[in-house]
């Protein structure tokens, strides 16, 4: 009997090795094969040692990622804490707002972040003529705002995708959280600044790790925001890759950079992990 | 001055227009060990959270120590909490949870360490400083949270079902260790349950409740041989409750035949209720009976038998060490000191008869704890 259930159990997980094998473990070979070997497949390290000549970019991609996952999580936070303060129908509302961008494809959020953004598009026009406003009553000659192809643009255009799933996870995460916790901490003396900061702030630290993964990850990787709202001033690893394997035709090198960022994404949600679980246990 | 230390005064609640508490007078008293006993749904966790401040009136005044405490946020009232899922912090380890209430108070670290393991003593706990609250099993758990609310030095502890989640044996255990603490600590607890047994066992003061509307308030002895109404006597304890005509002062007539009484001050033929606990009628011969019935049921209880008895319609309870088939007719005498009488009330006729015994009794053994959360 024993036997028979343990084996009924084998196999049926074994849908899912083979998925994992198929999609996760042979793709990540492959990435590795091309990283370390040349046009002829024979081992090589020149890929891997091209790749301090993008070290700027990657420092680049990780700080405008840092930075556009850093403002998701100070929007979201508070955002999140509201929704799940309010009443299931008001909740069910903005769930529903929130998630119905995501409906919209990416590329076309993107591109009409173009026409946003572009000198002769609607928010710049709106600030300019601000701008004009200003220097002609105060007689003051400020410079006409320029927001396209900007590093800022493109931390907008990353915002704007990726909010989302920075406001779910937190959100769901405060909504599990047992409301009596934050009585007893109140009974037991706490204000509300004690409440948010001893209860609230590190219960919900899964949900910002989560964020914080979900956002950092398609940030840093991304090329399509950064092609559309960074211009050419503003190329970051993602840009780099898709060149390698689209136009450049190196696969190999776009294999190495591909690798090394991984692994440098794999570093940073490491530390953030490894920080959040001390701030978890030793927060009071 | 009066030693209250809590009175109610006028009080309303109202949810979605469904009236929960009916204009509550109540007073504490200091040092006292108080029950609200009633059914789901009966206002009873309302009150407390009224006490605790987590919720407030819609009319009426609380008042602490004679000073109105209404719209004073829950941190800033002498009086702690024992929640009754323990609400324990699960980020925290054991040591911090019970040292969380002190932290806020910004208690110097070796005052904290003091406190926290005298209290870990208190709860027979020691060693359990580093445990994960998750590790701990549910009567551990429960002892964290005690520990935890005592360790800010209440004047009122309150407890909101406290032992709901345990086991019967650790159930019992933990109601002595309960009120030892109490007697111990010399502070007012105030405790809220819908086990009769637990409220009779614990209590210095029993206060009934039913549908927002306190009952009765007094001792378990008071409560429990002279209950004011049905519901009352049903809720505590079992209960034969009869309807009955008083003849004159001390003499009642039912099932048929006029009982002697201890009970006085009702009208002459007067209908009343009449309670006559299982215990205290005695199985006789018939012919030296007072009344007489067929035995319908009997179940063993191990300590006595439970034998329901069918006399004019109406099913008796009764307790006896004696067996007795089922189909037999046998005699009962009841005393003098084990009838009660009550006024006629509301709730007159809709308890205390055992024709639907099972289902009654398990509507209130296992009466649902969570319902009383929503009030």
């Amino acid at each position: 009997m024993n036997q028979k259930s343990s084996l009924m159990t084998k196999l049926s997980g074994s849908p899912y090795i083979v998925w994992a094998v198929l999609f996760i473990i042979v793709p990540l070979c492959m990435v590795a094969y091309y990283a370390f070997t040349d046009k002829t497949g024979a081992f090589t390290i020149d890929n891997m040692a091209q790749i301090s000549k993008y070290a700027d970019t990657f420092i680049l991609s990780i700080w405008l990622g840092l930075l556009a996952t850093v403002i998701c999580l100070v929007i979201a936070y508070p955002l999140a804490y509201i929704m799940a303060s309010k009443g299931p129908e008001k909740q069910s509302t903005m769930t529903m707002l929130i998630m119905l961008p995501m409906w919209m494809n990416f590329l076309l959020r993107t591109y009409s972040w173009m026409t946003i953004l572009e000198d002769n598009g609607l928010l710049t026009s709106a600030l300019n003529s601000v701008v004009d406003f200003i220097n002609n009553t105060a007689g003051l000659s400020l410079d006409p705002v320029h927001l396209i192809n900007t590093r800022g643009a493109v931390v907008v255009g990353m915002v704007y995708n990726f909010l989302p799933y920075m406001i779910l996870p937190i959100y769901t995460v405060m909504l599990k959280s047992d409301r009596s916790l934050v009585e007893a901490a109140q009974d037991l003396g706490g204000n509300r600044l004690d409440v948010f900061r001893n209860v609230t702030l590190p219960l919900s630290v899964p949900g910002i790790v989560s964020g914080f993964t979900m956002v950092f990850v398609p940030s840093v990787s991304t090329f399509y925001i950064s092609q559309k709202l960074g211009g050419t001033g503003t190329i970051l690893i993602g840009d780099i890759i898709e060149t390698q394997f689209q136009t450049a035709n190196n696969f190999n090198l776009g294999a190495s950079l591909s690798f090394v960022l991984m692994i440098l994404i794999f570093i940073c949600l490491a530390v953030m992990n490894r920080f959040s679980d001390d701030d978890g246990g030793v927060i009071i | 001055m009066s030693n209250n230390i809590i009175e109610l005064k006028n009080i309303s609640v109202a949810f979605d227009g469904q009236q929960i508490i009916e204009n509550m007078n109540l007073y504490i008293r200091d040092k006292e060990f108080i029950t609200f006993l009633g059914p789901s749904g009966c206002g009873k966790t309302t009150t407390l959270r009224m006490i605790a401040g987590f919720q407030e009136p819609d009319s009426g005044d609380v008042f602490f120590e004679g000073k109105k405490i209404n719209g004073v946020p829950p941190h800033k009232r002498q009086l702690n909490t024992i929640f009754q899922r323990y609400a324990l912090f699960p980020h925290l380890n054991v040591y911090e949870n019970i040292a969380f209430g002190l932290r806020l108070k910004k208690t110097p670290e070796k005052e904290i360490k003091a406190a926290v393991t005298e209290m870990l003593e208190l709860i027979n706990l020691k060693g359990f400083e580093r445990r994960n609250i998750s590790s701990l099993s549910g009567g551990q758990q429960q002892r964290v949270a005690i520990a935890r609310a005592l360790v800010v030095k209440p004047r009122v502890l309150l407890l909101d079902e406290p032992l709901g989640a345990l086991d019967l044996k650790l159930r019992k255990d933990m109601q002595v260790e309960l009120k030892n603490i109490q007697k111990r600590l010399g502070i007012t607890f105030i405790y809220v349950t819908h086990d009769q047994e637990e409220a009779l066992s614990m209590s210095d003061t029993i206060v009934v409740m039913d549908s927002g509307v306190i009952q009765q308030i007094g001792t378990p002895t008071d409560i429990y041989n002279e209950p004011k109404n049905a519901f009352v006597a049903d809720f505590i304890g079992e209960s034969n409750i009869i309807e009955g005509v008083m003849k004159d002062d001390f003499w009642v007539e039912m099932a048929g035949h006029k009982f002697k009484c201890l009970d006085k001050g009702f009208g002459v033929d007067e209908e009343v209720d009449v309670v006559v606990r299982p215990e205290d009628v005695d199985v006789v011969p018939v012919d030296k009976a007072m009344i007489s019935g067929v035995v319908t049921s009997i179940t063993f209880k191990g300590v006595y038998y439970e034998i329901i008895v069918e006399i004019k319609g109406f099913k008796w309870m009764i307790q006896s060490t004696d067996f007795q088939a089922v189909g037999s007719t046998i005699g009962l005498v009841v005393e003098p000191d084990a009838i009660h009488i009550m006024k006629k009330s509301q709730y007159s006729g809709l308890y205390g008869d055992y024709s639907s015994f099972s289902e009654e009794f398990d509507e209130l053994s296992v009466a649902e704890v969570d319902e009383d959360e929503e009030e």
